[in-house]
This record gives structure tokens, sequence and C-alpha cells, in this order.
């Protein structure tokens, strides 16, 4: 049982606690593959999605598994609310939870919001994505979508490849398949990966023609255009020529690896087209396990009696 | 002490009897297709199954049923129910489906069941098969095919092991 009113990141959660999501995610997948496909077993509460950053799968994603669940949603979306006229994050929240929310899912560009959030609300906080700090239900999502293909998690050989530093998705994915036993490469300039990672367990490689080697999976990560002319990488060319998917490169990885992007993505940058819709891709597999995996966290985290 | 209400014998030979009853309501096997509820249904829809074989010599579609999502007392419970998979191998509409689970009691779990059916589809029946029926319903629900009656006191629990939960076959009653 998930002991918790809120999910605020993989880093909190134990090795039960993660096999406990996946496992009911899969009960969820049957729902979402149906002719009819939708549940009584929520209805009644209220799911608010409160995003101060632009975002349009994650909220359609958290949308659609509330609705799938019979809970009803509103999207709070910043430029139409309060929050312009300067009302505080907590007034918000506060507001957003006497119209009824039982659940809140936020996100948010500064780090710790939802943990903020959570202590202050009655109601369950879902992060979807808080600064750099983490992405927990992209991380679980990415581990159900292993599982499902790969049977196992422990043990496979994972290259995480990209901007690590500042990358929500890549240290939620970090926390989680090191506790599920995975074998972590990462791989990516230097000044995208932070020094001393390797102290977690991790490998890193620069190269990656060496770290791509016997990879049971690859996952891509955006380049964030707006790191570009920071200093971070030369130029968008310079980086996917040394750090993009292209098809010579994912042939160094073994014969059955899977290749997976959070989205959206930068095609032709960081990975090639013919990856991206090739058959080892299964990028759009990760967005249909998106809804069953978030079901689940709403499912159990409407379990916990306050 | 627990009471044994029935071993193995008496599980095999009413599976049996229930086979047979259900084979001579339903003319023979034509569209049937046996849905098991997680977890103790399920083993008794493949016994059931399997019995049916035996004597018509034709197989059976058997369905796995999780109603942990269509409770009604989600909200009062203290834990949230283990969500199991969903498996049934066919369309369901127009077919006669037969439910089965191991205790019919106050039948919410059966309400909860044919809800979750109806969003597979729409079954031309559905039939209700219980190993046990110790009474005391809460709505106007009642079993097709019957293991036992065995009348209860609401302070006692009837429990169903099975050699597929690595338990031998019986079904006892203890007091709460």
């Amino acid at each position: 049982m998930l002991n918790k009113k809120d999910l605020l990141g993989i880093k909190e959660l134990s090795v039960e606690e993660i096999n406990l999501i996946l496992d009911t995610a899969a009960g969820f997948k049957d729902v979402i593959g149906r002719d009819i496909k939708k549940v009584p077993t929520l209805r009644g509460k209220t799911a608010v999605n409160l995003f101060f950053e632009p975002s349009t799968r994650t909220r359609t994603s958290f949308e659609l598994a509330a609705k799938r669940l019979s809970t009803d949603v509103i999207n709070f979306s910043v430029p139409t609310s309060s929050v312009v006229k300067g009302e505080s994050l907590i007034d918000t929240a506060l507001t957003v939870q006497a119209l009824g929310a039982d659940f809140i899912i936020i996100r948010h560009s500064s780090s710790g919001v939802p943990h903020l959030l959570a202590k202050k609300l009655v109601a369950s906080v879902i992060n979807a994505g808080d600064g750099t700090n983490e992405h927990p239900t992209q991380a679980l999502l990415d581990a159900f979508t292993i599982k499902e293909k790969k049977g196992k998690i422990e043990r496979l050989k994972i290259a995480i490849v990209g901007d690590i530093i500042h990358s929500r998705v890549a240290k939620s994915n970090i926390y989680s398949l090191i506790k599920l036993g995975a074998m972590v490469r990462l791989i990516g300039p230097p000044t995208l990966i932070p020094k001393e990672i390797e102290g977690i367990g991790v490998k890193v490689f620069h190269d990656m023609n060496v770290g791509l080697k016997d990879v049971d999976v690859v996952m891509m990560l955006r380049i964030q255009m707006e790191r570009q002319g920071k200093g971070f990488f030369p130029s968008t060319e310079e980086y996917s020529k040394n750090w993009g998917l292209t098809p010579e490169r994912l042939s160094l990885a073994k014969g059955d690896v899977i290749v997976m992007h959070p989205g959206p993505m930068n095609r032709g940058i960081e990975i090639t087209s013919e990856i991206a819709d090739g058959p080892q891709s299964v990028i759009l597999e990760q967005v249909t396990n998106g809804i069953a995996v978030r079901m689940a966290v709403m499912y159990l985290l409407s379990g916990v009696k306050r | 002490m627990p009471k044994e209400l029935m071993n193995k014998k008496d599980i095999d030979r009413a599976l049996m009897r229930m086979a047979h009853e259900i084979i001579e309501k339903n003319k023979g096997t034509e569209k049937l297709c046996l849905v098991g509820i997680q977890r103790g249904g399920v083993h008794l829809a493949k016994r059931l199954a399997s019995k049916i074989k035996q004597i018509e010599k034709k197989s059976i579609p058997v369905g796995l049923l999780d109603i942990a999502l269509y409770r009604d007392d989600l909200n009062i419970r203290k834990e949230q129910p283990v969500v199991r998979r969903t498996e049934v191998p066919c369309e369901i509409t127009d077919l006669k489906i037969i439910l089965v689970d191991d205790v019919l009691f106050t039948g919410r779990s059966i309400r909860a069941a044919m809800d979750a059916l109806m969003d597979l589809g729409r079954p031309a029946c559905i039939q209700l098969a219980v190993l046990i029926d110790r009474g005391h319903r809460e709505l106007p629900i009642k079993a097709d095919y019957v293991g036992k009656n065995m009348p209860t006191a609401l302070s006692e629990t009837v429990q169903v092991q099975l050699k597929e939960e690595e338990l031998e076959d019986r079904v006892i009653l203890e007091k709460k």
C-alpha cells in the first residue's frame, strides 16, 4: 500500500512503492485498451491541473487519466488566473483546494514547489515537474515501458543521453532505475553532466560510441534550445554530430535495444526520424503508458485516509 | 477452532455437479464463457471449464475479472484494494457469461462484477455460479449454481482454500 497522500519525487519512494505503482498500472493499461475506456473508481473526486509552465502532453495525459477514473478535471492555467494579478503561490493553491480539489497536479519552474504545497494542503499533491528537480510520473511510465518490453529492469544496461544537468526527467529516471537495479550510464558533453555524479552509482561517458556499446535501452533527452548560446555546447549542429542518435550509433547497442524519448522531440538534432519512427522506438507506447501510470498514481494516493 | 465445511472430495463433487447443471441449463456449451472473479473465482472457473470439457469434450473460454475498480466501498475501506488484471479472451457481446466466485455473501462483489462486465460488452445473459452461498444478501442477487448453501452468522468468516494458492483444498468456517 502507498502510505502517502502526495507524489513528490522518486527520491521519496521505496522500491516496494515503485513496484506497487507499476503493478497497479498494468491493471489500468487493460482499461485504456478497451472500447469503454473508463471506470467509476474515483467518481465524485476533483483534480486540478495547476500548471505554471507550458505543457501540452503531460497536462493532457493527467487530464485523461483523471477522466478515465471518472474524476472531474479543471485546468488552471497561469495566463488566465489571478496569478498574473499577483496572488501568491500558496494562496492560489489554497483557493484551488477550497474549490473542492482532491488532487492538485502541479508543474512549476522552481524546484521544491510541490513539496511546499504538500505541507500546506490536505489535498493530494502530484508533482508534474518542478524546476530541474524531478518529474516522477515520467520516470514511472518509463520504468513501466521498459518492464513491459524487457520483462524486467534489474541488470539491464540503460543509457540516458543528453542534457542531464538541467533535466528533471533524467534525475527522476536515475533515481528510479538505480532503485530498480539497472546499470545506468549517462552520456553527454562534460558541460551537461554534473560533476561527481558517478558517486551515486552511475557511469559517465562523453563519447557516445563507447557509451552505447551493448546497452539494452537508450533514453534520449530533449536538447533544450533555450540553452543554446549559453556555453553548454557550441551549436546544435555540433551537438547533433557528437551526441545525436543515428542508425550507425544505435547499431553499437544490443540487437534488441529499445529507444525512448520523453518528447517533444527535436527531429534531426538529438534523434533522427529514421530511429524515432523505426521498429526499435517505443516513444508512442510511452505516451499511452503514461495514462495508465498516472491513473495508478491517483488511485493509490486516494487510498490514504486523512 | 475453525470448522471444516467441505473437504477436497466435497469440493470436487460439488464442482462436477455444477458443471453438469451448467451444461443442462444451457443445453450444451454453445456461446458459453466462464468468467472468474479475482482471485478465488478464477481458479474455480478454470476447474469448472475442465470438468465441462471432460463431460462434453468441448473447450469453453475462461476469463478473469478484477472488480477492484468497481467496488462501492472505496471511500470507506482502510486500504485501496490491489488492482489485478482483467483478461477476458473473447468479445463477450452476445455470449452467455457464467460469472464464478468462491463465496456469495452480501452480493456487492457480484454487483461490481456485473458492472465491470457490462463495460466490456453486452452479454446475452449473465448467470452466477458460487461454491458457497453463506446468506446475508444486501442486494437483490441470487446464484444460479451453488456448490453448498451454508447459513452463517455475521460474526463468522468463510474461507475457501485452494491448491492453486498452495493450500489444501477445503472450505473452513471461523469465528471472527
